[in-house]
């Protein structure tokens, strides 16, 4: 199936750069998704590219992405996410994963 | 006035006329050869009867399944089937083939689709969708079986009968059959001088015939490790500290999904690591899983009771005497009529998957083209309101009862913990959290008196999604409850619906909790917390005493 790209720009309220220059979970197996976090000065903001052949939940991508960045209020980043049908229960985990290895990783 | 006398013995009347039809067809005490099975058949039941196939989890009378398939539609039709499990082809043929035309079941997983279609074009009158301890329970007084097809291990030529370790339902049909002069027949592996143990007494039993194959068994209760995923294992950990651990809960069932197989692999590395070891999981009342194995060799569960056996887990269960049920013959015997019942009213907590929950909290596994029923899931997933003794677990959960001040008083009474853990989305993006339940538009269509709802909010304690812990029991009110579902509810149509204020509130009151409320590093829901990743590791667990089946061996 063809895949599709969206992207999503966030301006997090309060917003703690991403720490590390990289960070990678994951994997493209079917029912998962592998994602990237690089490091880049978007003046507080955070962009996110998703590649995935799913059609009709643009906007269950958008919530789930937006939560994300509500709670880890994650900023200065480019995060690209690369799906094969994954559930937004596994999307939300592995972001919080990623993040929360890096955070670790920084300390 | 002059009255005929009663007759107060037709039954058995009836009875002896049946056995005398069958005469020609007896070799040897009550043994019938497989051959003319068929033909004993259509000698004993007669059109209308009520005949029950034996159909449990892990044996079937598939032998005698198949021969009532194959019996002459003038001289047997219309026939009442009356048993706990639709779940071969041959169960449905029956009706296909128009010797029976009637059903009253629990359980029809595999036979799910087709029984919804039968029932749909009018080839099946559907009774009812019973749990396991009303269908036995109504063996007693409106259902009883005329003719009843067994299945067991192995037979003498008096009709004593070893049930082997899948004892399961065979008791409960011989006995309320016999007792109402009913016939019953049995398919046995094979045919021995002596049997290793008497489960069912030879006075009991009609006729045996020796099966030309070894009844069918499936192994229901085997989870692969090795398909465990990163989720269910998020979902175990924030059941075992949130829920086992928060209310110390010792008495327990787990039935066949992946996520208590998730929880039973957990045991030995993340509740130990919370000390958790002998406060939480020591009484179980389920099948022997064989994901079981590492919790039992790390000396967490002092016993078991069984429903059934599983396959591959004979050798095993019989080198854990002191966990099993084991008989002085040295084998375990089950039984789902006295597991169900310690499941009603002696476990602190029922905990199982659903595949969908409404917005108020009731749960079902029917869809609008499956009739899948329940099985057992409805007896222990209630809170058994014939309970009186205390157990820690139970009380703690009736003190934090929302609802309890406005129902009982001032009194202080428990109650049972009964959990569901879920996927806000299941595979092709299917909401495990709905507005309406499939199962309303299945009544509606198969012409149901009743929506087959599984779980109904009102005994439901428990929400677990990878969003969190919803602790419904403690909400106060309906709006509460519906408020505490949106929370755990993800980004289902019900979840989108979630007030963000309103969840805090929740949380500030203990109503909701996330992973991080509880403490959880979800950075650790990953398989290196598993006790054993593989089937194989398994197998070593167990010391070389678990014997797979063969599509579980991949190495």
């Amino acid at each position: 199936m063809a895949l599709r790209e969206l992207n999503f720009t966030f301006t997090p309220d309060e917003p703690r750069p991403f720490p590390v220059g990289w960070s990678h979970r994951g994997v493209v197996g079917s029912g998962d998704m592998e994602v990237m976090f690089e490091q880049r000065d978007l003046g507080g903001d955070v962009q996110i590219k998703v590649c995935t052949p799913v059609v009709g939940f643009d906007e269950v991508w958008e919530r789930v992405l937006d939560r994300f960045v509500r709670e880890s209020q994650v900023s200065d980043a480019v995060i690209e996410i690369n799906d094969n049908n994954a559930t937004p229960v596994v999307v939300s985990m592995r972001m919080r994963q990623a993040m929360e290895e890096a955070r670790k990783e920084a300390e | 006035m002059t009255t005929e006398p009663k007759i107060w013995n037709t039954l058995e009347r009836d009875y002896r006329e049946r056995i005398e039809a069958a005469r020609p067809y007896v070799m040897d005490g009550k043994v019938v050869e497989a051959g003319d099975a068929v033909k004993l058949l259509e000698a004993v039941i007669r059109p209308g009867d009520k005949v029950n196939i034996e159909g449990d989890n892990q044996k079937q009378a598939d032998f005698l399944a198949q021969c009532l398939c194959e019996v002459d539609t003038e001289k047997v039709h219309d026939l009442h089937m009356v048993q706990s499990v639709l779940s071969i082809p041959a169960h449905l043929d029956v009706f296909d083939k128009g010797i029976a035309k009637k059903v009253d079941f629990s359980f029809s997983g595999p036979q799910a689709g087709r029984l919804a279609e039968y029932v749909r074009d009018g080839k099946i009158e559907l009774g009812a969708i019973h749990t396991y301890l009303e269908l036995y329970g109504r063996y007693f007084v409106d259902l009883t079986p005329r003719v009843a097809l067994c299945v067991g291990v192995s037979a003498d030529r008096n009709g004593n009968i070893y049930t082997g370790f899948n004892t399961e339902d065979t008791a409960v049909i011989a006995e309320a059959v016999k007792f109402h002069q009913g016939i019953v027949i049995v398919q046995v592996n094979e045919l021995v001088d002596e049997v290793p143990r008497v489960d069912i007494p030879g006075d009991w039993v009609d006729f045996v015939i020796q099966a030309p194959r070894p009844f069918y068994i499936e192994p229901l209760f085997t989870r692969d490790p090795a398909l465990i995923t990163d989720s269910q294992i998020l979902r175990a950990m924030m059941v075992i500290k949130g829920i086992y651990g928060e209310y110390g809960i010792q008495r327990l069932n787990h039935g066949i999904g992946f996520d208590t197989a998730a929880i039973e692999l957990l045991l030995p590395t993340y509740g130990e690591e919370l000390g958790l070891k002998g406060k939480i999981c020591s009484y179980f009342v389920t099948n022997p899983h064989p994901t079981l194995i590492p919790a039992i060799e790390s000396g967490w569960v002092k016993t078991m009771y069984c429903f059934g056996g599983e396959a591959g887990m004979a050798d095993y269960v019989q080198a854990r005497p002191d966990v099993f049920f084991i008989g002085p013959d040295g084998t375990m015997r089950s039984n789902r009529d006295y597991a169900q019942t310690a499941g009603h009213y002696a476990l602190d907590m029922f905990i199982g998957g659903t595949l969908q929950i409404d917005k108020y909290g009731n749960s079902s596994t029917a869809t609008a083209s499956r009739i899948a029923g329940f099985g057992g899931a409805p007896n222990m997933g209630c809170d058994a309101k014939g309970r009186r003794h205390a157990t820690p677990g139970w009380m703690k959960c009736g003190e934090e009862y929302g609802m309890h001040d406005e129902l009982v008083g001032d009194l202080p009474r428990g109650k049972r913990l009964v959990v569901q853990l879920q996927e806000t989305f299941r595979e092709k993006m299917a909401p495990g959290f709905v507005d309406k339940l499939d199962a309303v538009a299945l009544a509606e269509n198969a012409g149901l008196d009743l929506p087959p709802v599984m779980i109904y909010s009102d005994d439901l304690t428990h929400i677990v999604t990878e969003e969190g812990i919803a602790y419904l029991h403690k909400c106060t009110s309906m709006a509460d409850r519906m408020a505490a579902i949106r929370a755990v509810a993800g980004f289902t149509e019900v979840g989108m619906a979630e007030d963000p204020a309103e969840t805090a509130a929740l949380r500030e009151r203990g109503i909701f909790k996330t992973p991080a409320d509880l403490g959880i590093d979800v950075r650790r829901a990953n398989r290196d917390l598993l006790a054993a990743k593989s089937v194989k590791d398994l197998v070593n667990w167990s010391g070389g005493l678990y014997n797979p089946p063969a599509k579980f061996r991949n190495w």
